[in-house]
This record gives structure tokens, C-alpha cells and sequence, in this order.
């Protein structure tokens, strides 16, 4: 089974900065790690491979010292890690940043199964999973909080919702983002250590993955970020108190003073 | 300190502290309070490669000395000494058929414990035979291909829990201490079974219990080395293991010390942070300086034995009375400068310090310990002249 678990590195702080005049994040001085939903992607990979067999590559774009994320992603058991690394990639929105991802994956031969996490902490957009998928044409299953294998190429997957979860059969090869629930990511373990820190990871440019400038990066991108603020304060709330019956007249009685009935 | 400590130790070394901080930490109170046994903490720390760190290459662990599992042993004793009671049980009973065992032993035992799949387990211990372990009565007698083993061996770490037993037991009533020999029984061997759980003051996620041997008949290639090596493969055990029980409470009385020293900068009395006091001050500084010297002995000790010198069991045994006499003051320090709060469970140095009390006891008490230094000195000074 072929396995390919996309990372993100991500500031370590919830307190990010930003840059008052492009808008971007403010990375300097500020301790990188793996997106944490990764880890628990990353994890499930693991968890097939050790299950099915095969082989679990690491992949992610960012700037040469996102190879760092990979060598951590080697100390869990990662067969490899590829970091896509050039300067045209700079400035990618969820777009372009997954379109050069699936260039990646196709680069590979493909995998049967690709684990992203449910979305990063620091853009929070959720985005990047499944536009990969589409750009590869298989289907993707979002939000796994459990998988199982109920045929050779066949995946039944609950997905967490608000109230409950979806129960879902996928054919592989499929694109699965996961959430936290799924798993208890391991511990590095110190054999993997050694093997990470020897490691040579290759890093493919833009030629190395046969695309333009004009595919990737800022010019590839649809969206630019206009404007970064936090969202505004809750309006006045009001919490009502009492038995069932009396707060459902109460709730009745105001929802028809709003001419909401 | 710098104890110029190489990469790979160092690497080993923060990974077993990962191993505690996030682990175990968060869930030693919970496994004191209520004596749970840390079934999933050992199969983190297999995971995580650290049951293979002394065993070699060739039978699936990492090869590595002395010094790295003191290193673990110390970084995991910073979290619960309990835990790292359990994890360590293992070693004291692998060293045997590590040092003495046949290739077939080898074989057969090593990979598992190195995988941590299984646990293992030492017995020599008996209620009439603590410090003076040669009045041992378990027997084995030899029947045709098998060992038949009878007695019954007391307070014995990791019983129950463990799959594989080094029981030493008499080949020879005749020959006394010589008539001892080393045996490997699994508790999947007609014949063995376990006692209660004793309840214990400290290191209670650990499990000790009695292992009893009623007609326990094992094939005889389950004899470690040859008949009568019993109390010198036993004695051998010992030497090695003990660093490891001072590394412990190493990383014991670091855990107190951290916690004492952040009390004092925290708890205002008098109007001031109480560590502006000399009264604490001067607790502190003797805290560690205390361990700081400790750890210089038990690493330059581990250093040694990684040398391979013949004979080390007075070292090995400085390498436990110190630093174990050490974190039992360190502890109740720490209790001591924690005051009121110190006593209560919420705060973890009450545990801390009736952790400390069992490091003084057992794998040889610190009286006996003495002993050890005080004949191997006779015994230099003796072939000086």
C-alpha cells in the first residue's frame, strides 16, 4: 500500500503575528512544528502501513527550512519525506499550494491512500485536502475519526459531524483528512531518530515537478488576502433560566416579539 | 552540567524525557492513588525503543551500555520512580541469560524483551531469605529432561505481570550458596502462579507480588549456565543493575528539586517569595549539590562498567548507596520547603519521598551495600601488602 501523508509546518503559537502590510504571518522568532492535525494524519498513515504494509512518504511545501517537519516526521517511521521547495512557490493560496502538491503526488506514481489533517492551525482553512484530491480526480473523505478496512481497496469511514457521523464506504485510492478523535499519535521512537537524522530529503522544485510559474505560488493564486482581523465580539446575549416548559414559553414568547414565528 | 554525553545519548536521553513529560507525568498520580499497573506506558516505551537500549544489536535491541540506560532509567525516574521500577524489572531480569544464557536462550527471550512484547521478572527473594539471600529454600530437581521446581519467592516486582521469570533456586542443598543455580520459567509453565498484589507505601504503580512454584516442571535447557552458578550470575545481576536504581533516584530527587525550587519562588510569606530566605536557600543549595555529586558518581561508574573491568561490584554498589541515600534526604527536603502543601497529595513530593524509602531497600540494602565497599576495601588493601 502506497502512503502519503501531507504536513504542514506551522508557528507553535496560538499568539500569531501578522505583517501589517502583506498580511502574512510573522514566522521569525517564532518555533516551528508539525500542524498537530497532521500528526494524527501521519499517525494513521503509520498505523495502515503497519497494518497492510507498504510504504509511508511525508509530503510538504515551504520554505528549505520546512525539511525540518519532515526529518520529524522520519522519527515516527516515515519511509521518506519530499519537501517541495522553490521560490515560485512563494505566496501560494489553498489553490496553487495544492495544485503543486498533486504534481507532487503524480511525480510519485500516484498513492492508494493520501492522509491530510482536517486543516491547519494557522490558516484554518480546511481547503488544501480536499482541492488535492479534486486536482487528482479520486474522491476524498473529510473529518475521519475512524477507518476500516472492509475490502482489499475499500475503506468504510466514519466521518465526526456536529451531532453524530457519517458512515461512508470509499473506494482507494481516496484522499482522507482526519480529525483528533481518530488516534493517539506514538512517540518518536530512537531507532526512527537515527535513521531521521541521517536522512537525505529530496526537494523538488519547479522544474522537478514540470510546472510553470505562472501555475504556482502568488501568480497562481485566485485569492489574495485582503485583510486580517479578528472576528468581531458577540452581540448582547441573553441566557434565560428555568424549567423546560417556562424557557420554551419564554423562547416562544421573544421569538414572536422578533416576528421570527 | 556538561557531561559531555555524545549525540546518540543525548538523543536517547531527550526522548526518554519526552516519554515522561508527556506521558508519564500526566498520569503518575492516578496510578498511585489507585496502584493501576502501567500496562500502556510500557508498550509507549517499547514503541519508543527504549526496552531494547541494553540488549545487543544482533537480538533486535539497540545495543547500547550501561551509561544510555542510566540515562533512560534517570529521565524516566524524573517522572515516577514506580514506572521506571516496572520498566527496569525487566532488565534485572533479562541480565542473566544476557550475561550467562545459551545462543538458544538468547534467542528465544532477548528480541521479545527488546520489542517489549514481554515483560520479565527477578526472583531471588524469599520470606526467610532477604539480605541474607543464601537462605534461599526454592528447589529444583532434575528429572530426567526437566527441572522440577518447588518454593516460593516473595516480593517480587513485575510478578503476574511478567511472561518470563529468572528464579534462582538450590540444585544442591549440600553445597549451601554453591548449590545455587538460575533458571528461566515462563508463567505460561504448569506449576507456577502468583500471590495478591501487596499494597506498598510507594512505587505503587508498580506490581509486587509472591511467586509460587508447586511442582513447576520446566525443560532443562531453561537452566541458565551451568548448575551451582546461581548466586554468582544472581551477584553479577546485581552489579549491573544497581547503577540503574541509582539512576533512579537521580532522576527522583531532580523531579523534588524542580518542584521545590518553583514552590519557593512562588509561595510568599513574610511578604516575600520564601526562596529569598537563606533558611531555604541553603536547603536548596545542599539539594543540589547533593545530587549533582551523586550524578557524577553514578555516570562515572556507568562509564566503567561500559569498559568492561572484571570485577565492579563495589562501584555498582557506590552507584546505588549514594545517590539512593541522596534522594531519600533530597525528597523529604523538598517535602520540607513545600511545608503544609508538601504533605498534601495534591502536590507530588509526598509521593516523591515514600518513592525514595524502597531505593534505600531493595536490590541490596544500603547496609549491605556497605558491606560490598567494606569487604571489596579489605580485600584491596589485603593484596596490596
Amino acid at each position: 500500500m502506497k502512503i502519503i501523508v501531507c504536513v504542514k509546518q506551522v508557528p507553535e503559537t496560538q499568539d500569531v503575528r501578522l505583517d501589517p502590510v502583506t498580511h502574512n504571518l510573522l514566522r521569525e522568532g517564532v518555533k516551528s512544528i508539525i500542524n498537530p492535525f497532521d500528526l494524527y494524519a501521519l499517525e494513521e498513515g503509520l498505523r495502515i502501513r503497519e497494518q497492510q504494509g507498504g510504504t509511508v512518504t511525508v509530503l510538504t511545501m515551504g520554505p528549505p527550512q520546512a525539511e525540518a517537519a519532515l526529518r520529524e516526521a522520519l522519527t515516527y517511521g516515515a519511509d521518506q519525506g519530499i519537501l517541495l521547495s522553490d521560490r515560485a512557490f512563494a505566496g501560494a493560496d489553498t489553490w496553487a499550494t495544492a495544485f503543486t502538491l498533486a504534481a507532487a503526488v503524480r511525480k510519485l506514481g500516484g498513492a492508494d491512500v493520501i492522509f491530510c489533517g482536517k486543516q491547519a492551525i494557522d490558516g484554518d482553512t480546511a481547503q488544501v485536502g480536499p482541492e488535492l484530491a479534486a486536482f487528482l480526480d479520486i474522491p476524498q473523505v473529510a473529518w475521519a475519526r475512524k477507518l476500516t478496512f472492509v475490502g482489499p481497496e475499500r475503506l468504510q469511514v466514519e466521518r465526526l459531524l456536529d451531532h453524530g457521523y457519517d458512515l461512508v464506504e470509499v473506494q482507494l485510492p481516496a484522499l482522507i483528512t482526519v480529525v483528533k478523535e481518530i488516534n493517539e499519535p506514538r512517540l518518536p521512537s530512537f531507532k526512527a531518530k537515527l535513521k531521521a537524522k541521517a536522512a537525505t530529503i529530496p526537494v523538488y522544485s519547479l522544474s522537478d515537478l514540470g510546472l510553470t510559474e505562472n501555475q504556482v505560488g502568488l501568480k497562481g493564486s485566485f485569492t489574495r488576502v485582503v485583510r486580517v482581523f479578528p472576528p468581531p465580539a458577540r452581540g448582547q446575549r441573553e441566557i434565560l433560566q428555568g424549567a423546560p416548559e417556562e424557557l420554551a414559553a419564554a423562547l416562544w414568547g421573544r421569538l414572536q416579539q422578533m416576528h421570527l414565528r | 552540567m556538561d557531561y559531555l554525553l555524545t549525540e546518540e545519548q543525548t538523543m536517547l536521553q531527550e526522548l526518554a524525557l519526552q516519554v515522561a513529560q508527556e506521558r508519564i507525568k500526566p498520569v503518575r498520580a492516578e496510578l498511585d492513588e489507585k496502584e493501576i499497573f502501567p500496562r500502556d506506558l510500557m508498550r509507549e516505551m517499547a514503541q519508543a525503543d527504549l526496552f531494547g537500549v541494553i540488549i545487543p544489536e544482533e537480538y533486535g535491541g539497540l545495543g547500547l551500555g550501561c551509561l544510555e540506560s542510566c540515562l533512560v532509567l534517570e529521565a524516566i525516574g524524573s517522572a515516577c520512580v514506580g514506572v521506571g521500577t516496572t520498566f527496569a524489572a525487566t532488565f534485572l531480569g533479562a541480565y542473566p541469560y544476557l550475561l550467562y544464557g545459551s545462543e538458544e536462550q538468547k534467542n528465544r527471550y532477548l528480541p521479545v524483551l527488546a520489542r517489549g512484547e514481554q515483560l520479565a521478572a527477578f526472583a531471588l527473594t524469599e520470606s526467610q531469605a532477604g539480605s541474607d539471600a543464601g537462605a534461599i529454600q526454592t528447589t529444583a530437581i532434575r528429572d530426567g529432561d526437566s527441572y522440577v521446581l518447588n518454593g516460593t519467592k516473595q516480593w517480587i516486582t513485575n510478578a503476574g505481570e511478567a511472561s518470563i521469570y529468572t528464579i534462582i533456586a538450590l540444585t544442591d542443598r549440600t553445597k549451601g550458596p554453591r548449590g545455587a543455580s538460575a533458571f528461566i520459567v515462563e508463567a505460561t509453565d504448569p506449576g507456577i502462579s502468583f500471590g495478591k498484589k501487596e499494597h506498598k507505601m510507594g512505587i505503587r504503580a508498580s506490581a509486587t507480588a509472591e511467586v509460587i512454584l508447586q511442582d513447576c516442571r520446566i525443560p532443562a535447557d531453561r537452566l541458565i549456565g551451568k548448575e551451582g552458578l546461581g548466586f554468582i550470575i544472581a551477584l553479577r545481576t546485581l552489579d549491573y543493575a544497581r547503577p540503574g536504581v541509582g539512576s533512579l533516584a537521580l532522576g527522583l530527587a531532580q523531579g523534588a528539586l524542580e518542584e521545590a525550587v518553583l514552590f519557593a519562588r512562588e509561595r510568599q510569606q513574610f511578604g516575600q517569595a520564601i526562596i529569598s530566605f537563606q533558611a531555604i536557600q541553603h536547603m536548596l543549595a545542599n539539594m543540589a549539590t547533593n545530587l549533582e555529586a551523586a550524578r557524577a558518581l553514578v555516570y562515572a561508574v556507568a562509564r566503567y562498567i561500559d569498559q568492561k573491568p572484571r570485577e565492579f561490584s563495589k562501584e555498582g554498589a557506590m552507584a546505588k548507596l549514594f545517590p539512593t541515600d541522596m534522594a531519600m534526604q533530597v525528597t523529604t527536603d523538598a517535602v520540607q520547603v513545600l511545608g503544609g502543601h508538601g504533605y498534601m497529595r495534591e502536590y507530588p513530593v509526598e509521593k516523591m519521598m515514600r518513592d525514595a524509602k524502597i531505593l534505600q531497600i531493595f536490590e541490596g540494602t544500603n547496609q549491605i551495600l556497605r558491606n560490598i565497599i567494606g569487604q571489596a576495601l579489605n580485600k584491596e588493601y589485603t593484596k596490596k601488602r
